[in-house]
């Protein structure tokens, strides 16, 4: 295990010593009292792993292809930008449009995350990008979202009410959201529709919830004891018959 | 009502003396415009399908068909226009907005035309480029602000004309061939646009600019490490403030691995870019992708010529773009709501002249590299653009013609008979990219010789020399005002 202390350190010099590490061949690196240092774990492949302290900035593993990132606190907005494959693992909160046009990998958010978190998520055949919060999200939440699972499940905050903001789904045209014990219906964009998941949904959805229990504590079964409700688009072309040819 | 009010917009002629019912024109054509009747056992038109591509014209081995526009002429009312009242017939019946492809038809100014270049007359010298050598070698990106600073990564072209943003999607993938092969024969950039690199592709890395827009389609971190340089797309000069949608019946196996989406479905870009709601956030993109790429290729920032193109180039060199490509508003596109190709933007040679003047103004000319683009049409506006102050510029629809396009301006239908706009295979293999890439490298090569010739006809030998040198240009039929945008003297002055 490798360890950098990233106090005071400028992004550049952060990320550049991060990446010369990994190209020596570091297989675990922790980084310490990182502040708000951008782009950390940027456009990285491979299986690493690399555990943060602190609050890491914006656009953290951003392109990132293939390694785990462990962040102890909670991360700025852009978490996951157009993430390949991997993991992320959040214990805390993400700010805004974590996940924006992810096209694989998983991010487990503890707590909450901002708006329009999973945005433009992608999926092609067996790549499928997930990502699971275990509190509420904010407004926009997988807009014009094109494949990949959101797992939603509104536990790890005490929040009263929805615990989705509005206009969830606009745009979509692919992929799946699950909500735990679901929200009212004008939440929800007009592109898709809503209904209760059953048993081949829920199966999928208690696997991540074992996984999401395993990373921050909890009881899967009672997470699991609530309804869920499924929300998919109506149409793969939702702008299909807006145009005169 | 059964009838259509939309009368035929062209009359298919067929020489029935010369016509021998081969029915190569029925195979030929896309829009089922000639069909064989079978009772009758010959060929016959239905004009109501033609646009006028002259496929059919160009493939008839007798000699046979020729296209005319269709005679039948509304009353005149010269506010009323043809076009106008057809528009309305086509959304009466259908209350869709209109689609338009390639660039506006409209007759805007085109400035270009109302620029004249100088020439050597006794107190300099000309240069003959057959016998003198003549430098158009040009490097785009950021240049330091004394000879003692750190030089940032550069693309180095040959000649000052990269082919522009066209996906693969949008056009076929004999078309992205055809483009990358001519831009690695001419030693300059094509540009994936926002589809994706099709591994066919892969090998001419060091010749493609390859783009992220809105939608991210087929964006990964190799996807950033292939190309020679990255550009973010923010606009389009044919449709700025509008997004894209790749229609899913143009989504099929391939398209669909290339841009990483499921089969079918829509691929949506829309106008913002997410992340990206000031010029500080625009700075956050470009500094992402260099970090994923670790500083090692130009950044550029691509966005349609609007009102104030200038003070927003002012932002996208401030923050941290290499490169930014102004995108006129004559430029093309594969699908643009008609509205907004047609109304929204600026003229290109404006938008140009206003931002290099705004950066030497702000002394932050060096720090960024213009590339213009918007209807690019021969190599007299490659030399007026580059005495305006551009560093190279973006060719699209000329390289299109030159492998075969005839700018029948259908791209959206899908139903492209030269084989470069569309997706079905029976049409893509129409287009060979070998003998398309010669085309476009022809093009080049005539297009070199010419700049040269231009060059040494104002006693230059070096483009390094002319850029930005607006007292070549002499402006003719032009306001005030348009002068001092341009910032030229009128012809004579």
């Amino acid at each position: 295990m490798f360890e950098l202390n990233a106090a005071g350190l400028h992004f550049t010099e952060l990320n550049r010593k991060v990446r010369e590490l990994l190209k020596d061949g570091a297989e675990e690196i922790i980084l310490k009292n990182v502040g708000g240092q951008r782009y950390i774990a940027d456009g990285i492949t491979g299986s690493q792993k690399i555990y943060i302290e602190g609050v890491p900035g914006n656009d953290m593993a951003a392109y990132m292809d293939g390694p785990e990132v462990t962040v102890f606190g909670n991360v700025q907005d852009s978490a996951a930008n157009t993430m390949n494959s991997g993991r992320i693992i959040i214990h805390g909160s993400a700010g805004d449009t974590a996940g924006y046009a992810m096209r694989g990998g998983e991010i487990f958010i503890r707590d909450d995350a901002g708006y329009r978190t999973g945005i433009h998520m992608k999926e092609y055949k067996d790549k499928k990008p997930v990502i699971v919060i275990g509190g509420k999200a904010g407004d926009f939440l997988g807009e014009y979202m094109a494949g990949g699972i959101i797992v939603l499940l509104g536990i790890s905050s005490g929040h009263e009410g929805d615990i989705v903001g509005s206009y969830c789904g606009t745009g979509m045209h692919n992929g799946v959201i699950y909500i735990r014990g679901g929200a009212e219906a004008y939440r929800f964009g007009k592109e898709v529709k809503t209904e209760d998941a059953v048993p081949g949904d829920l199966e999928i959805i208690s696997g991540y919830v074992a996984r999401y229990t395993e990373y921050f504590g909890g009881n899967a079964a009672g997470i699991m004891s609530h309804k869920f409700q499924k929300i998919t688009s109506f149409s793969s072309r939702p702008y299909g018959k807006i145009y005169a040819h | 009502m059964s009838l259509n009010m939309l009368t035929p917009e062209f009359i298919i002629d067929r020489d029935r003396d010369r016509c021998i019912d081969c029915k190569v024109c029925v195979s030929q054509c896309a829009n089922l415009a000639h069909i064989f009747d079978e009772e009758e056992q010959r060929v016959v038109s239905d004009n109501s399908k033609c646009v006028a591509c002259h496929r059919c014209v160009s493939m008839c081995p007798a000699g046979a068909l020729s296209i005319r526009k269709f005679p039948l002429d509304f009353k005149a009312n010269a506010n009323w226009s043809a076009d106008a009242i057809r528009e309305i017939y086509r959304q009466a019946e259908t209350g869709g907005v209109l689609l338009a492809a390639m660039g506006t038809g409209k007759a805007y100014p085109v400035y270009w035309d109302h620029m004249l270049l100088n020439a050597s007359q006794v107190t300099n010298p000309s240069i003959d480029p057959l016998r003198e050598p003549m430098e158009l070698k040009t490097f785009l990106g950021r240049k330091p602000d004394s000879l003692r600073g750190e030089l940032g990564p550069q693309l180095e072209l040959e000649i000052p004309v990269m082919l522009s943003a066209m996906s693969f999607g949008s056009i076929s993938l004999n078309a992205c061939k055809s483009l990358a092969m001519a831009a690695s024969g001419a030693g300059t950039m094509c540009n994936t646009g926002e589809g994706g690199l099709h591994t066919e592709l892969a090998g001419y890395g060091a010749n493609t600019i390859v783009q992220v827009a809105s939608g991210r389609f087929g964006v990964d971190a190799a996807y950033l490490r292939a190309g020679a340089a990255i550009e973010i797309k923010i606009g389009q000069g044919a449709k700025p403030g509008i997004g894209g949608h790749l229609p899913g019946e143009k989504v099929g196996e391939e398209v669909s691995a290339t841009r990483m989406i499921p089969l079918g479905t829509d691929a949506i870009s829309p106008a913002p870019h997410h992340d990206i709601y000031s010029i500080e956030d625009l700075r956050q993109l470009i500094y992402s992708l260099k970090e994923a790429t670790e500083y090692s290729k130009p950044v550029s920032v691509k966005i349609a010529a609007v009102h104030n193109v200038a003070a927003i180039c002012s932002g996208i060199a401030r923050a941290g773009a290499d490169i930014i490509a102004i995108d006129g508003f004559r430029g093309g596109t594969g699908a643009a709501p008609l509205r907004i190709r047609d109304n929204v933007g600026i003229p290109v040679e404006l938008a140009l002249a206003a931002v290099d003047t705004r950066l030497r103004e702000e002394g932050i000319r060096n720090s960024v590299s213009l590339v213009c683009g918007g209807s690019i049409r021969n190599s007299a506006d490659i030399i007026k653009a580059v005495a305006l102050g551009a560093d190279a510029v973006y060719i699209a629809t000329s390289a299109l013609i030159a492998m075969g396009c005839h700018m029948c301006q259908k791209c959206y239908t899908g139903k492209c008979n030269w084989g470069i706009a569309t997706q079905d295979p029976n049409l893509t293999k129409r287009l060979n990219p070998d003998i398309a890439s010669a085309r476009i490298l022809n093009l080049l090569r005539a297009w070199t010789h010419e700049m040269k010739e231009m060059l040494g006809g104002m006693g230059i030998n070096a483009i390094e020399s002319l850029r930005g040198n607006r007292l070549m240009l002499r402006g003719i039929g032009l306001n005030d005002s348009e002068l001092r945008t341009l910032g030229i003297k009128a012809a004579g002055e």
